[in-house]
């Protein structure tokens, strides 16, 4: 029950009981909407695996492929890397990002933007043009991959990340916020169920007090009763027995006594029956929760 | 006539070079190079030919380029020894020779100078056929002006650049431009002198700097459509000489597509064939599917073919400079092929190992 699992630091009232379960509640809506997002993002990352797989084999066929028409420009014409370099003011190829969104996930996408035309269509004009336009476009070829594949591989290493950060939270809520969540309400719920039990058995002691003085008055009466009635049958009989007055006047002391004790037996009686009235008034709202909480205790057993 | 007195001046330099060309690989050792399975074996099976031991201390992870690098190596060793012990005219025929290697090496400087870089690590890059001792003096020159002034101070090439170009040039025209200006100029400079040198040097020489220069032509026409390259300028890059010269010429300056470049060269029954795509040439499929471009692939494979051809030719001739410049040419092909059969075992690709060009 309460004792068991991690709870939140928290007074039993019913205000935090009403607060807990809402806020277990959103934790709940959470975890639901967290473990949509990772499926969705798992589903894409699956796709992104498969196509990064695909662009690396391809890549190494292209490359292997560009590498080659490179060995045939040399064939023909030597080397021209030199020429080139130098030849080469305007970058043709160019490579442009763009954000892609994947459910709230904001991936990189490298776009390929060629410019046509170039600065060293010229070389090898005498010898080899058509082997190096052709080493030219492989290998522009080769780079489109490349770029494909780095945007693929960019959005892989980032979604990892996210879905990673989302497990974490998903787990994280799952497992240690609402188990808490549902601690503390059942730690609320113990406590007030404890504190309802505490005044059902207050108002019994008091309902039994009640009783016991009530009785107590009850048997009081009575001996006031029988003390009168003793009286009046004494009076009776001294009015009876006015000539044997004497031998009575040695009684006569003892009697005196015993209705001092009972005068102030009355007394405290008295004291205590002005208190009564009190208390009970101060019961009265403790009794009505208390009968609200004993349907609920029914409710519980229920 | 010319016989007679051939073996007084260059019989010697002949021998060799024929010796040379007999160490030229065949197409049994090609057979067995494209059946290794690494560049260690490669390197393995070079040794056993006239390469040697060429790659001996070379680091363990073999570039083609190395290999590249070491063959020239090999063969501008075999060509400074001849230039060395030749004498006049076959000096001077061998200059020439060297000259269309300078031409690259200077338009290298050029480029460099014009994008204002430190062209002394440039001259790493030059091909050592084509330095020549002033050539570190081109580095000093900071400005297009003076570049200009020293080429022509210092360098063989001055007549061409003086005649083709001025320093403004330079800086104006692209650079592939001013290397084709000056690449006619100088095919054009030496198909005069080989005529001055007569038979049969001539007769040798100039069918193969005919062909030179309709390869030139053809490859010029063909590489600047699309481009912004206007006619004119492409006329005025195409050599007067060859067997194009003058009616085919004028009809690639005008073409347009590659249908006009095969109208032209109908006219040469030689050249004809180069543009049939039906001729089934070693490893053509895989060119087949890229259209028109294919065609031009094919052709530069083709002009390789030709070229190879006409070397050989060149050999059957005794008493002539030809086979200097034949055997130059046999051995560049072969470097290229050694490359490319190396390039192919490096990168795994067997279907292509065999679309290299065999010599004998």
């Amino acid at each position: 029950m309460s004792g068991s699992g991690a709870r939140e630091n928290i007074f039993a009232t019913r205000m935090a009981l009403t607060n807990t379960k809402l806020r277990l509640k959103g934790a709940e809506t959470g975890h639901s909407l967290l473990a949509r997002k990772r499926d969705a993002l798992t589903t894409r990352f699956r796709a992104i695996l498969k196509k990064v797989d695909e662009a690396k084999r391809k890549m190494g066929r292209v490359m292997q492929l560009a590498s080659f028409s490179m060995a045939e420009v040399t064939y023909t014409t030597g080397d021209i890397s030199y020429l080139v370099q130098e030849q080469a003011k305007l970058a043709t190829f160019r490579v442009k990002a763009k954000q892609e969104n994947v459910s709230g996930v904001l991936l990189p996408a490298f776009d390929v933007d060629r410019v046509p035309g170039s600065d060293f269509n010229l070389t090898g004009l005498g010898r080899g043009g058509q082997q190096v336009l052709r080493a030219k476009e492989v290998y522009a070829k080769a780079i489109e991959t490349l770029v494909e594949l780095a945007s693929l591989q960019t959005a892989f290493t980032i979604l990892d990340e996210v879905i990673r950060a989302t497990n974490r939270r998903v787990n994280a809520i799952e497992h240690v916020i609402i188990p808490r969540l549902d601690n503390t309400i059942k730690y609320i719920m113990s406590e007030l169920d404890e504190m309802d039990r505490e005044e059902f058995f207050r108002l019994k002691k008091v309902q039994g007090k009640k009783k016991r003085d009530a009785a107590n008055a009850a048997q009081l009466k009575a001996i006031q009763d029988e003390l009168e009635n003793a009286r009046a049958a004494e009076e009776a009989s001294a009015a009876e027995a006015t000539e044997s007055a004497t031998e009575n006047s040695v009684e006569n002391p003892e009697q005196s006594n015993v209705e001092e004790a009972e005068e102030s037996v009355v007394e405290e009686s008295a004291v205590e029956s002005a208190v009564e009235p009190t208390d009970a008034a101060g019961e009265d709202p403790f009794a009505t929760s208390g009968d609200l909480l004993s349907t609920k205790d029914e409710d519980v057993i229920f | 006539m010319e016989g007679l007195f051939f073996n007084v001046g260059s019989g010697f330099l002949e021998g060799i070079v024929r010796g040379y060309k007999a160490g030229i690989l065949t197409s049994s050792h090609y057979a067995s190079l494209t059946q290794c399975e690494s560049l260690e074996d490669f390197k393995t099976q070079l040794s056993a030919t006239d390469y040697g031991n060429f790659l001996a201390n070379e680091p363990s992870p073999l570039s083609t380029a190395t290999i590249a690098d070491k063959a020239t190596q090999i063969l501008v060793d075999q060509f400074n020894y001849l230039r060395s012990n030749a004498v006049e005219p076959l000096s001077k025929f061998l200059d020439y020779i060297t000259y269309g290697y300078m031409i690259d090496n200077v338009v290298l400087l050029i480029t460099g100078t014009l994008h204002e870089r430190d062209t002394h690590e440039l001259l790493e890059r030059c091909h050592p056929l084509g330095i020549f001792d002033t050539m570190p003096a081109l580095c000093v020159a900071t400005n297009v002006e003076e570049l200009y002034q020293s080429v022509l101070v210092e360098t063989p090439l001055a007549p061409y650049f003086r005649e083709c170009l001025s320093a403004a040039d330079l800086d104006d025209l692209n650079i592939e431009i001013v290397r084709n200006t000056v690449y006619k100029a100088y095919l054009e400079d030496f198909y005069h002198y080989s005529t001055t040198l007569g038979s049969p040097t001539s007769d040798v020489m100039l069918d193969i700097l005919s062909f030179e220069a309709d390869r030139r032509t053809i490859n010029i026409t063909i590489n600047s459509f699309d481009t912004e390259l206007s006619k004119e300028q492409r006329a005025k890059l195409f050599p007067a000489i060859g067997r194009l010269f003058p009616e085919g010429n004028n009809i690639l300056a005008k073409a347009e597509d590659i249908e006009q470049v095969r109208q032209a060269c109908d006219n040469i029954s030689e050249y004809r064939t180069f543009f049939d795509n039906s001729a089934s040439t070693q490893g053509n499929g895989t060119h087949q599917d890229f259209g028109e471009m294919g065609v031009a692939a094919l052709l530069e494979d083709r002009f390789f073919r030709m070229e190879v051809h006409l070397n050989k030719m060149a050999f059957m001739q005794q008493f002539q400079y030809g086979v200097f410049y034949s055997y130059m040419k046999l051995k560049e092909q072969e470097i290229r092929n050694i490359t490319w059969i190396a390039e192919c075992i490096a990168q795994d690709a067997r279907d292509r190992i065999q679309d290299f060009i065999p010599i004998f």
